[in-house]
């Protein structure tokens, strides 16, 4: 009967709109269902993080292995405290890896990049980076630029 | 002088008091004791004409929008060097904001209406008064299936929009233009957030579509029960659902992604 | 149901003042309208009856005064009362207002699908025995854009009655019907009152008809109730509204046009057409 092909075709509609917002969420928007389960949290103290927001990239040779989580101030050491969700799979960065601020292009968005070391033992989670570089800031750059100017 | 204060007046009044209505008729029919049982097959009538019945249009525009957008964010970000980005701006600007606008924009003309033209006619030809003589109250039967059939619509053709736009840009992109499949995917991937982007384009749909569907319910329900009366409404309808849309994307857009 | 009260009359209406915009429909008008009679509604065209019939069930509110349907003040009750309420009363609109989303059978079945649980095959029957009695059985499955005038009408009239409501009140249910059907319709709207015990409330300009079948006659014109009674006491009356509306007399105190402005006085009034 005629409400039967009207159900089907609700039936149709609910379905099509499922696909699609599956869609969006996979396939646009690149959401993972099980792989946030596997990444673990490293930190690391920088003086300076310049214009770092949080879900910026964290890259190990300028491909992406994580993002930044968070980004706080270290009460006792007055610093800021950046929180990084690197990927499960990323098991191989040494304890004494360094992290840089570095900016993409000359404007551009600003990003970590980690640099591995020597050491055999890998970073775990909770632990920190100490070694960091932080971002390089405009004004202080051609301040100092000045300074050495005039002081020479 | 006084006359023309007495006029301003008396059209504040009147568009108060209709809102008041608006917000009765809003309540009645969904908050003041539903009936489910009779409501589900009604309302299944009406998903299908509201929402099954706009599909073909939502899903031509959504393919071509999308495809304009793959052409023109090339022509911009190639000067550029960055048209390896066109995925990110298409999906970005669908996700965001062309699907739940242009969808509701459509929803108002296509389903919008023809709510109003039916309810209207319906009290025209006394329909409605018949019902209430039955014993069965309008709002319940005729009004609140189709709110509620727009609620759900609404959000629905928008998820459908936006991705039949992101595989129309893709096929522009990809197929047309010689983009880097990979690329297209992976940099869309790594700029669209599911619940910053696509969830917050979700919202507005509903939004959107729990405004534009009660004030085309309304304006049938509330019209001058005459031909002139109706075609009045329906006009009504589309220019005050297509300007609420407007205005509340833009508060939206500023709650949403205005500190970003 | 409160249907065996054991007063006279089962609508009572005291005092009852209605105006759309500055027209004054209704001046204080006080009527009952007696327990399972039939009881008809006259007047000439424009008078308010069918307003008459819209208080009564509740969809326009007066402005001043009251109607009691067995004792229950209907403009009192809450929404849901209301609704209640309506169930046990039917109404003939006079435009017939059938659900044109809907075939005929579906329309005089919908009363009853809304308000009971009978099955379907029972249901069924009694849709057909309501069609049967107002002769459309045979176009059960037609759409009402599909029906004739006269037809739609006598559709609606099934509808009316297919719940047996204890009131029934008909808009004009002669209009537009040819003279066997209108003999049928008087056969039917007499067997139900007389079967069933109902009331029933006729508005119709058909004195032939009325006359013949109402128990009690309400006289209603500019705003009052000029006469009322039996057929018999009316058909007596003297007075000359009466007289000329009992035999449908064009000259009269009753007047036949809308507005009493003198016809040649509006004729020369020189407008100005933008004023
Ligand atoms: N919706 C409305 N808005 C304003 N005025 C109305 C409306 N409906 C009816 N009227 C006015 O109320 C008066 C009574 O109308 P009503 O329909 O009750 O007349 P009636 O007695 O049933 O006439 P008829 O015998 O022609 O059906 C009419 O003069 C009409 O001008
Ligand atoms: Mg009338």
């Amino acid at each position: 009967m005629r409400m039967r092909w009207i159900e089907i075709m609700v039936g149709f509609f609910m379905v099509l709109g499922i696909l699609a917002i599956l869609g969006l969420a996979l396939n646009v928007s690149g959401l993972k269902l099980s792989a946030k389960q596997g990444d673990y949290t490293v930190y690391a103290r920088f003086e300076n993080i310049g214009g770092l927001t949080s879900r910026a990239k964290v890259t190990l040779s300028g491909v992406q292995i994580g993002e930044v989580k968070s980004i706080q101030i270290d009460k006792n050491r007055l610093v800021a405290l950046v929180a990084m969700d690197i990927h499960g799979d990323v098991d191989y960065l040494s304890v004494d890896s360094s992290a840089k601020i570095l900016t993409a292009g000359l404007l551009g968005e600003q990003y970590i990049g980690v640099s591995v070391g020597f050491e055999e033992a890998s970073l775990k989670e909770g632990e920190y980076i100490r070694d960091t570089q932080s971002a390089m800031v405009l004004e202080d750059l051609i301040g100092k630029f000045l300074f050495n100017k005039v002081s020479n | 002088m006084l006359d023309q204060i007495a006029t301003l007046g008396r059209s504040t009044l009147d568009r108060l008091a209709s809102a008041g209505r608006s917000g009765q008729m809003l309540w009645q029919s969904l908050v003041a004791a539903p009936t489910p049982v009779v409501m589900f097959p009604l309302l299944l009538k009406q998903i299908y004409f509201i929402g099954v019945l706009s599909l073909v249009i939502i899903i031509v525009s959504g393919l071509f929008i999308g495809m304009v957008l793959g052409l023109q964010g090339y022509t911009i970000l190639v000067d550029y060097g960055s048209e390896q980005a066109v995925g990110q701006m298409v999906a970005l600007t669908l996700v965001r904001e062309l699907a739940p606008v242009v969808t509701a924009l459509l929803f108002a003309g296509r389903a919008g209406s023809a709510l109003t033209a039916e309810i209207g006619l319906m009290k025209a030809t006394e329909q409605l008064s018949s019902l209430e003589m039955i014993g069965v109250d309008p709002l319940r039967r005729i009004v609140a299936p189709r709110l509620w059939a727009g609620f759900i619509s609404m959000p629905i053709l928008a998820v459908i929009f936006a991705m039949v736009g992101i595989f129309g840009g893709a096929l522009i992109s990809i197929e047309w233009l010689g983009i880097f499949e990979g690329s297209f995917w992976a940099n869309m991937q790594n700029s669209v957030d599911f619940s910053g982007d696509v969830l917050n384009g979700v919202i507005k749909a509903f939004v959107f579509g729990v405004v534009v569907t009660w004030i085309a319910v309304f304006q049938g329900y509330d019209c001058v029960p005459t031909s002139e009366g109706i075609s009045q409404a329906t006009t009504r309808t589309v220019v005050y659902s297509s300007l609420a849309v407007l205005g509340l994307d833009f508060v939206l857009t500023a709650l949403m992604f205005g500190d970003i | 149901m409160s249907m065996h009260n054991s007063s006279e009359s089962i609508i009572d209406i005291q005092g009852l003042s209605f105006s759309r915009g500055t027209r004054k429909i209704f001046r204080n008008v006080n009527m009952e309208i007696p327990r399972g009679k039939i009881t008809a509604i006259m007047g000439p065209s424009g008078t308010g009856k069918t307003t008459l019939l819209k208080l009564i069930g509740g969809q326009l509110r007066p402005d001043t005064g009251q109607i009691k349907i067995d004792g229950e003040d209907v403009h009192r009750l809450s929404r849901q009362q209301l609704f209640s309420l309506r169930e046990r009363m039917g109404m003939l609109f006079q435009s017939g207002a059938l659900f044109t989303d809907m075939s005929v059978y579906d329309n005089v079945a919908f009363p009853i699908k809304v308000h009971t649980d009978l099955p379907d095959d029972m249901i069924r029957d009694i849709v057909l025995l309501k069609l049967q009695a107002v002769g459309l059985r045979g176009a059960r499955d037609l759409m009402p854009s599909e029906l004739s005038g006269g037809m739609a009408r006598r559709v609606a009239l099934a509808r009316a009655i297919s719940l047996d409501p204890a009131i029934v009140m008909y808009d004009e249910p002669f209009t537009g019907q040819d003279p066997i059907a209108k003999g049928v319709l008087v056969k039917l709207i007499r067997m139900i009152n007389k079967a069933l015990g109902h009331t029933s409330i006729i508005v119709s300009h058909d004195i032939q008809e009325t006359l013949s079948i109402a128990d009690h006659i309400f006289l209603l014109s500019d705003g009052h109730v000029i006469a009322s009674g039996t057929p018999a006491q009316l058909l007596k009356d003297d007075t000359e509204q009466v007289k000329q509306f009992m035999q449908g007399l064009p000259d009269g105190p009753v007047p036949f046009h809308f507005s009493d402005d003198d016809l040649l006085q509006d004729l020369y009034t020189q407008e100005s057409p933008n004023a």
